[in-house]
């Protein structure tokens, strides 16, 4: 019984695998997880690769059987039925082993879970709070806020992705733990970023919270996965993950460029630069 | 027989009808438009949805999401539930227990024709106003502040009119089912067709009253001035949702739990063998429908319940694998040793297990919250609940249609274009639904009217798998066509031996009143119950 059960984990495995160039966005064709780009997404990637190996087995299982009592006791090769209805051995097979196989799923599957919860020692907090239809992102720990909407079809520069790009995005240190609170000011909306394996719902009147920890710089995608009304398809994430020095910088800057969390102007800007020339009639 | 005085014809027949029998027809064929409705507003989605950037809606989104949620509740309200338990409930389970009708008659009439009014007013939610592009769960606050017309309004009442046809529906059936069995027809010898539908009229009744709550909460919220479900006011609409589906997960075994009846009365006559283990699979349906009532937050793992409440319900939806599994098992175990005739029905029936095996072991997969937050509301959930539903409860409808027809009619259904018809339908819905998988992994959201130009290669695929899909619908109205036109006249018993049931032994169509004297089920006990 092992073998197989480990031939087709090498096989789900492989699945998983398929896309091999690293990107946090979706790719034609593929037919698994996009690339894992935390801690969360990896643990993700393994379980459901464990759970995938166990339902296929299951699966191809129920369908040898099926198909051979469709060929052995069709009418022309068995034409006498049998009577007998029960097997007392049998159904308490059938009802202990997939039991047993549910332990085992379930065991590394709560471990996951607890760890996905919440984490102890965050380096920073994100609050997000959904709109209809974009996102804005709160910088608690650095005083500045901003929206983040989508670009729109005709003004994507060449390499933005469509649907997927948004025109400030949001970015985050990698390599540290960064605790990500959700909100929302109209309608339920979902905070997902696949590889991330993150997705918390952003619910009017409740502060949800998750967290994730990046590995690797880059640039990561997701969309709002609750409907929220006619633009839901048109509010994306757009994460633009630094090194951590890089990100002090941009912080820096940052602070120069969007408003206060209490809605007040950048203070520096306005000191250093005069209105824009373009600005005046 | 002297019935003729009492038999009304015309359309008094079928208006005033209390005729199980006729009742039924009525739900069938209801079941029969409302699905041709719902099926080609699926295909009007897919084509929105063959490339990206479709141009269908002409880029009004909010039409697209009216469509998502009229789809939905015209297959569930309208199209499934009246067919399996209003159609072949009505036509079999009185049949089945040797009863004369059912227990309340004129009852059974209110209950067939609030469903028409029902529809017409989810219709109308439809056209009123922007339409309800709420999705069919109606999650507020999109379904209060977020549709200011009178839109949400139309899909709640006609959510209660369909809610109370399904309560009154349910009474009828528990009433009948537990008093007014043949003599000898002990629950234990029950055929397992009424096994289910006694235990979905006891889902409905305990679950469609909180659906009810709910909406009423959601009518007051939206026009009274109520603040249930709204934070502004002290409410939460996460309260909602746990009331929404602490209906909507028995829903769905409500839209199953027949549907294995029909599967097991469909592969004991055509393995021409008892059913295997009747009392496990007897019970297993009861386990399934009470572990059914417990599992209800799997539904909002991403919405921020606390950790230890979502291990709860990860471990308890796993349990309900357990009694799944029996039935899949027994059915097998049913079919060896058997002497198995490859019917238009046991074609079905054995699609039938198949895809409810596929469907069912990805419900394993989303029933782990970890890989649910990946999952949650992409098309993974899609392809699941499509597997079970599209996949199960439709190519049970088409099994029990194909099983019963000619009880029904009197006459046979065309045998090559049926098959033909399955064999479409199979390679149709698989070719839809089996790549959604695929794009639900790679992170596509459900209900968005245009995706990211990576997905489209399995997009177009599933587009072409739902064209197919309704061509196998158009088929079977062919197949219907044939059968009233020119179908040969069949017998009482046309599957000869292992169709052991009482709706064999009446003829076919059944006399308006089925039995004149009451059949008396005695020893020896009929063969569903034989022991070794």
């Amino acid at each position: 019984m092992t073998r197989p059960v480990l031939a087709w984990a090498a096989l789900a495995a492989l699945c998983m695998l398929a896309p091999t160039a690293f990107a946090g966005e979706p790719q034609p064709w593929a037919m698994g997880f996009q690339p894992a780009a935390s801690p969360t997404m990896e643990r993700i990637t393994s379980l459901a690769g464990f759970i995938n190996a166990v339902i296929i087995a299951i699966t191809v299982l129920v369908s040898v059987l099926l198909a051979y009592a469709c060929w052995r006791f069709d009418a022309k090769r068995n034409p006498k039925p049998a009577a007998w209805s029960h097997n007392t051995v049998l159904e308490i097979a059938w009802t202990a082993i997939p039991a047993f196989l549910l332990l085992l799923i379930a065991v590394p599957s709560f471990r996951l879970l607890y760890f996905m919860d919440r984490v102890q020692n965050a380096d920073m907090t994100l609050k997000i709070v959904g709109h209809q239809w974009y996102w804005s992102y709160e910088y608690p720990d650095l005083d500045f806020k901003f929206d983040s909407m989508i670009v729109s079809d005709d003004s994507l520069k060449p390499g933005q992705p469509r649907l997927l790009t948004a025109d400030n995005e949001l970015v985050l240190p990698a390599g540290v733990p960064i605790r990500l609170q959700m909100t929302a000011d109209d309608v339920i909306h979902s905070f997902a970023i696949p590889a991330f394996g993150v997705k918390s719902d952003a619910v009017p009147g409740r502060l949800n919270e998750s967290w994730v920890l990046i590995n690797e710089p880059g640039v990561y995608y997701g969309q709002c996965s609750q409907l929220c009304g006619v633009n839901h398809g048109f509010m994306p994430i757009h994460v633009r993950a630094l090194p951590k020095d890089e990100f002090a910088a941009w912080a820096t800057e940052a602070k120069h460029k969007f408003a206060h969390l209490d809605g007040t102007p950048p203070s520096v800007a306005v000191a250093l630069a005069p209105v824009a020339p373009e600005a005046r009639p | 027989m002297s019935t003729h005085h009492d038999a009304p014809h015309g359309w008094r027949r079928w208006l005033l009808s209390t005729n199980h029998k006729d009742i039924g027809t009525l739900y069938l064929i209801f079941s029969v438009v409302a699905g041709l409705i719902g099926g080609a507003m699926s295909v009007v989605i897919r084509m929105q949805l063959a490339h990206p950037g479709g141009t269908l809606f002409d880029g009004d989104w909010h039409r697209y999401n009216v469509f998502v949620t009229a789809h939905a509740l015209t297959m569930v309200f309208f199209t499934v539930m009246p067919a399996l338990i209003g159609g072949f409930g009505n036509w079999f389970v009185p049949l089945m227990i040797g009863a004369p009708d059912m227990a309340f008659p004129r009852l059974n009439n209110i209950s067939f024709w609030l469903l028409p009014p029902s529809f017409a007013l989810m219709m109308l939610s439809a056209f009123e106003g922007a339409g309800a592009g709420t999705g069919w769960t109606l999650y507020p606050p999109l379904s209060t502040s977020g549709h200011p017309d009178a839109s949400v309004d139309f899909a709640i009442l006609a959510l209660h009119l369909a809610g109370i046809s399904s309560v009154l529906g349910a009474i009828n059936f528990l009433t009948t089912i537990i008093n007014m069995r043949a003599p000898g027809m002990t629950f234990h010898r029950m055929p397992l067709f009424v096994w289910s539908m006694l235990v979905t009229a006891f889902l409905l009744l305990l679950s469609i009253p909180v659906l009810a709550g709910a909406l009423t909460m959601l009518l007051t919220d939206r026009n009274f001035g109520t603040a249930f479900f709204a934070p502004a006011g002290g409410g939460d609409p996460l309260l909602y949702q746990h009331l929404f589906w602490f209906f909507g997960h028995p829903e769905v075994y409500i839209m199953i739990l027949p549907a294995f009846g029909i599967i097991s009365q469909i592969i004991a006559t055509f393995s021409k063998k008892p059913v295997f283990g009747y009392l496990g699979m007897a019970y297993a349906m009861v386990t399934i429908g009470g572990v059914g009532f417990v599992v209800w937050a799997h539904h909002m793992f991403t919405t921020g319940l606390a950790v230890d409440t979502r291990a709860y319900f990860t471990a308890a939806t796993m349990v309900i694998a357990v009694p799944t599994g029996i039935k899949v098992f027994s059915w097998i175990a049913t079919m060896w040793g058997g002497s198995i005739t490859f019917r238009v029905p046991m074609l079905w029936a054995v699609g039938f297990i198949f895809l409810f095996t596929m469907g069912g072991v990805t419900g394993v997969v989303l029933a782990n919250n970890p890989v649910d937050v990946s999952l949650h509301d992409t098309y993974y959930v899609i392809a699941h609940f499509h597997y079970v539903l599209s996949l199960g409860a439709v190519f049970a409808i088409f099994a029990g249609f194909y099983y019963w027809i000619g009880k029904i009619s009197g006459r046979e259904y065309p045998e090559g274009l049926a098959k033909l018809h399955f064999w479409v339908t199979f390679v149709g819905v698989n070719l839809t639904f089996f790549p959604q998988h695929f794009l639900g992994v790679q992170g596509m959201p459900r209900r968005i009217p245009d995706y990211p130009e990576a997905f489209a290669g399995w997009n177009m695929v599933s587009s072409i798998g739902a064209y197919i899909a309704y061509g196998g619908t158009v088929l079977f109205l062919l197949v219907v066509w044939r059968t009233f036109t020119s179908g040969r006249r069949v017998e009482a018993n046309q599957w000869g031996s292992g169709a052991t049931t009482l709706e064999w032994t009446v003829s076919s169509p059944p006399p308006l009143h089925s039995f004149e004297t009451l059949p008396r089920i005695g020893a020896p006990p009929p063969v569903h119950n034989a022991a070794e």
